[in-house]
């Protein structure tokens, strides 16, 4: 490749990244800067002020709702691990009757978005009064549509093991559940990562879900609190807005910056070759 | 001796049973029963504040042919589902091809074009409501060079073009790196042969590379169709469907009709019709791969 055609590619690149980075760069600042000059075209704050980082906390109880996001996208991604994994071994790799027409069945849930079942499940939760709680954000997620396409990948995964390593676990004495447990699923181990980086991300940003179910500020996710720092006149505080929507972005980026090989990787992995 | 009744074989299946018991359960109770009831409530009016439920039969699919919403509702679906698709496969395919180039710092470009897919959504759509309002940092920025920029969210021409440009960046990334997989798969002496052939660029891009990834572009292209019909956070953020309804896509349509005007028989049956949309959007795909995935053999 000629220095010319490098350079013109580095151009190209470096001017189609702006939107992608831009945002990013754009949020912080503003979120630094006090009202009067939060709609100055500045790129740097002229007087840096954390006052709004201050605000996100006393306006809303945020440290909450922040351990609301996270408690239920941890826990939807430990359920749906466990779960998805189990059922994705059991149509790879077990022979038993019914298998092809339940997988068929499972295999539905792909094709139903969650959003065309929202107004019966809101009212299977309210009739068990579960309305204002976790457990829809929670169960839905890891026993239904959103959970088969990571039982979907697994089982991708399992069918491409060799059947040899499975079998010298027999040798030895494993059962089933041992071979599944002690053999399979560590060497599952990257399409693991990649089902846990999906499910927790979509839980992450979960949105329609949480105000549809979810009514009292102690209770609200984090997108769900986002929007709510507003005024009087139901004008959005931006710089309180922007610090918020701070506060959730860095953490889950400096992750992705430091593992970013693994994100990139299992995504592209998972491929969903299919 | 009497056969033992446990055989490997018996436990096997028991233990198949058992592993697949919870998925399968729950696709029954969240999937399955909601999707038999949607269409029992749309036949339905059931108005949760006046604590009603009636059967009407087919009244709201009458009102819904009739809805005098209905029309611009799908068409904003179909432009944003359109322009996302359109949008959103051919930047990827060109970051993908662009970052396939023996090129130092590769690794660092694919980094930044990705990293909008981690940012929470609701964030990255509040900083560009943010960055496109009247006298945000887009037109401070346009201004910068000379240009006037309109007041993007609110202007009925460039509300929708907006929302599916700020969906395209936040997610380009995702179909950019399936993208960057499948070029890699492509034999590199193919490109060897064509070059030795003196097939200009264009022509290898579109004899050898299209056709060998067109798998990948299929399944890509049905994930993100089906994803488009799913848009909800985007829309209520920036815009709330408005200005007018030239951005009340389906789903946000249903939300108003179920969740803010209390109508819950015609919200199910607003979702009857997405799960109908997506059905043969989906069957429609598969059809055609015959005709679009270039197969080896």
């Amino acid at each position: 490749m000629s220095n010319k055609t490098k350079i013109i590619l580095y151009g190209i690149l470096s001017v189609l990244c702006v939107p992608f980075v831009f945002p990013t760069w754009w949020m912080i600042t503003s979120a630094l800067k006090p009202n009067s000059e939060i709609f100055s075209a500045s790129l740097w704050p002229s007087h840096p002020s954390f006052a709004a980082f201050h605000d996100v906390f006393t306006l809303q109880p945020f440290a909450r709702q922040y351990f609301n996001s996270a408690y239920i996208a941890l826990v939807v991604t430990a359920g749906t691990l466990i779960f998805a994994a189990m059922a994705g071994y059991a149509f790879a790799r077990i022979r038993f009757r019914g298998q092809n027409v339940l997988f068929v069945v499972v295999l539905t849930g792909l094709l139903i978005p969650s959003e065309v079942t929202i107004v019966p499940l809101f009212r299977m939760f309210n009739s068990l009064g579960l309305i204002d709680t976790h457990w829809p954000l929670i169960l839905v997620p890891i026993f239904g549509a959103p959970s088969v396409l990571a039982t979907f990948i697994m089982r991708q995964f399992f069918i491409t093991l060799p059947v040899e390593l499975e079998e010298a676990g027999r040798m030895d004495g494993l059962g089933r559940p041992g071979i599944f447990a002690r053999i399979a699923l560590p060497l599952a181990r990257p399409a693991l990562a990649a089902v846990a980086i999906f499910t927790f991300l979509t839980s992450w940003n979960l949105y329609l879900e949480p105000i549809v179910y979810l009514s009292s500020r102690d209770n609200f996710t984090l997108p769900q609190a986002l929007t709510q720092f507003t005024d009087a006149y139901q004008g959005p505080l931006w710089n309180v807005q922007l610090s918020a929507a701070s506060l959730t972005a860095i953490p889950v980026l400096i992750v992705f910056v430091l593992a970013q090989r693994q994100f990139i990787e299992g995504l592209a992995h998972t491929g969903l070759k299919g | 001796m009497r056969p033992r009744y446990w055989t490997t074989r018996r436990r096997d299946q028991l233990t198949g049973w058992l592993f697949i018991a919870p998925q399968l359960a729950g696709t029954v109770v969240f999937v399955l029963i909601p999707l038999v009831l949607v269409v029992w409530y749309s036949l339905h009016e059931w108005n949760v504040l006046a604590d009603s439920f009636t059967f009407i039969g087919a009244d709201n699919y009458r009102a819904l042919a009739s809805d005098p919403k209905l029309g611009g509702v799908l068409r904003a679906s179909l432009i944003f589902s359109a322009g996302l698709v359109v949008l959103n496969l051919s930047l990827a395919l060109l970051l993908a091809v662009l970052l396939n180039q023996r090129l130092r710092g590769t690794t660092f470009f694919r980094v930044l074009f990705f990293s909008p897919v981690v940012v929470s959504l609701v964030a990255w759509t509040i900083v560009w409501r943010f960055m496109l309002q009247d006298n945000g940092g887009v037109n401070a920025l346009l201004h910068a060079v000379g240009i006037a920029g309109p007041n993007w969210l609110r202007s009925g021409g460039t509300a929708m073009a907006a929302v599916v440009v700020v969906q395209v960046i936040k997610n380009v990334g995702l179909n950019m790196v399936l993208f960057l997989a499948a070029l890699q798969g492509v034999p590199r002496d193919l490109y060897d042969a064509a070059r030795t052939d003196g097939a200009p660029a264009w022509t290898t891009f579109r004899r050898i590379t299209l056709p060998l990834i067109s798998p990948t572009l299929l399944l890509t292209a049905i994930i993100t169709v089906v994803g488009s019909l799913q848009v909800f956070a985007q829309i209520a953020v920036l815009t709330e469907g408005g200005p007018g309804t030239s951005t009340t896509v389906l789903v946000y349509y249903l939300y108003q009709q179920a969740f803010q005007f209390h109508a819950f028989g015609y919200g199910a049956t607003l979702g009857v019709l997405l799960f109908v949309i997506v059905l043969a959007l989906t069957v429609l795909q598969w059809q055609l791969r015959r005709r679009w995935v270039f197969h080896e053999q």
